[in-house]
């Protein structure tokens, strides 16, 4: 069926078929693909976009469920190819990444989190992630980089 | 993992919905935020052929203040219940309850109606809108009814909607200033709870529901009547697993459930002052 979405500011018209999930209609479709799929059963949020400004799992969710909406991943983020996002200008200052594997999907439900309340405690923080999971184990600097994106100091 | 071809229909409205559910029987499935649904395709536990998308039906999404009740559209997000005023005021349970549910992704997209038609045992809202003791509306071909949310769980995964009904709303009772507490024990972040307790005061009566003691939500009502006769919360909170029917997985025995039961139902009535 036709599949009428935007995607990074860019207007797509797609045929896709009703059981293609979004993140899979990201990657394949789009190419999109820093947008990665983890355990594939919405428990480590590596596949964490942004539909309407909020954090979703792409795994579950259908990409005609995202018809006529505004989706971002983290390709979308930056404002321009030469500049960082603030958010993933603080994980590189703080070292919040080890082998990178979950670094889209913490960075995009970490713009969520901080959208949502832009001051958060290191406790909030915490449990404003509990959706991702760093196989690394790599959560203190991860938990730094959003702390200190929110002026806050991480230390 | 993809889940099985189905057809997919998109309704505009609940009559909508209705008329294609009506259409299609128990081959159709309804489609909210998919997030119990969708899992449960991709491991085909559910091979719906027919998915009927209600996600876009607008007037369904509210928490309205309707006097001595709170009314809520069933398509209301698990965020929207976490962080609505009216609910933190008026019913503090229920949005606090609302915040446990999985992580912040799964709360932005699941929705109060869609947990509860999934009637989950293990999950967190049927319990807490069991305690609050609240009404459900579902609409059919043949119009709307009242249900109450007693007779509403019905079995494992099970709810008193038949094929062509859809829930629409969820009426809640005020309970400002009430006593509450939810105790959810885990294991690990985002999971469903191993054992949860969610206790209310209505009216100067402690209202207990268990989460994943049983096939179904249920009332802990040797512990309320334990309490109505002037036991402590100590001595209530040993009858917490009476009358019920823990299951057994990789997380727990029956047996460690029990014990579960009475310590986070004690966890609950000291931590509330229900007495």
């Amino acid at each position: 069926m036709e599949l009428s979405v935007t995607v990074n500011g860019t207007g797509r018209v797609s045929e896709v078929e009703p059981r293609t999930l979004l993140v899979y209609y990201l990657r394949d479709e789009l190419g999109l693909t820093g947008t990665n799929v983890g355990c594939d059963t919405s428990s480590c949020g590596a596949c964490t976009v942004h539909v309407n400004g909020e954090s979703v799992k792409s795994c579950t969710m259908l990409a005609v469920q995202a018809d006529g909406q505004e989706v971002t991943t983290i390709e979308g983020l930056a404002p321009s190819s030469e500049e960082l996002h603030p958010m993933q200008e603080s994980f590189q200052n703080n070292h919040g990444l080890q082998c990178g594997y979950c670094t889209p999907g913490m960075v995009m439900a970490a713009c969520s989190l901080l959208d949502e309340n832009p001051a958060p405690t290191e406790e909030e923080v915490r449990e404003g992630l509990e959706g991702n999971l760093c196989r690394c184990t790599g959560y203190h600097n991860i938990v730094k980089a959003v702390l200190a994106c929110s002026g806050q100091d991480a230390s | 993992m993809i889940p099985a071809a189905f057809d997919y229909k998109k309704a505009g409205s609940s009559e909508e919905a209705v008329a294609l559910i009506v259409e299609h029987g128990d081959e159709a499935k309804l489609l909210a935020g998919g997030h119990s649904l969708i899992p449960m395709m991709k491991l085909r536990l559910a091979v719906p052929s027919v998915l009927v998308d209600i996600a876009g039906v607008e007037d369904l999404s509210y928490i309205d203040d309707r006097g001595d009740h709170i009314a809520i559209g069933a398509l209301t997000k698990h965020r929207s219940l976490e962080t609505s005023d009216l609910l933190i005021t008026e019913c503090p349970l229920l949005a606090h309850v609302a915040s446990k549910v999985g992580d912040p992704q799964v709360r932005h997209r699941g929705t109060l109606g869609g947990s509860l038609a999934h009637s989950d045992p293990a999950s967190d809202l049927p319990a807490a809108v069991l305690a609050l003791g609240a009404s459900l509306v579902a609409e059919g071909p043949n119009g709307q009814r009242e249900i109450a949310v007693a007779d509403f769980f019905t079995g494992y995964f099970e709810s008193a909607l038949s094929d062509d009904e859809m829930l629409t709303e969820v009426r809640v009772p005020k309970a400002p200033g009430a006593s509450w507490s939810y105790q959810k024990f885990n294991r690990r972040a985002q999971d469903w709870a191993i054992v949860g307790v969610a206790a209310v005061e209505v009216q100067g009566a402690a209202q207990i529901a268990l989460v994943n003691m049983a096939s179904t939500p249920l009332r802990a009502e040797a512990v309320e009547a334990a309490l109505a006769g002037g036991a402590s919360a100590a001595e209530a909170a040993e009858a917490a697993a009476e009358g019920t029917d823990a299951p057994t997985d990789l997380n727990a025995s029956p047996e460690y459930r029990d014990h579960l039961a009475r310590v986070l139902t004690k966890r609950a009535l000291e931590a509330s002052g229900i007495s």
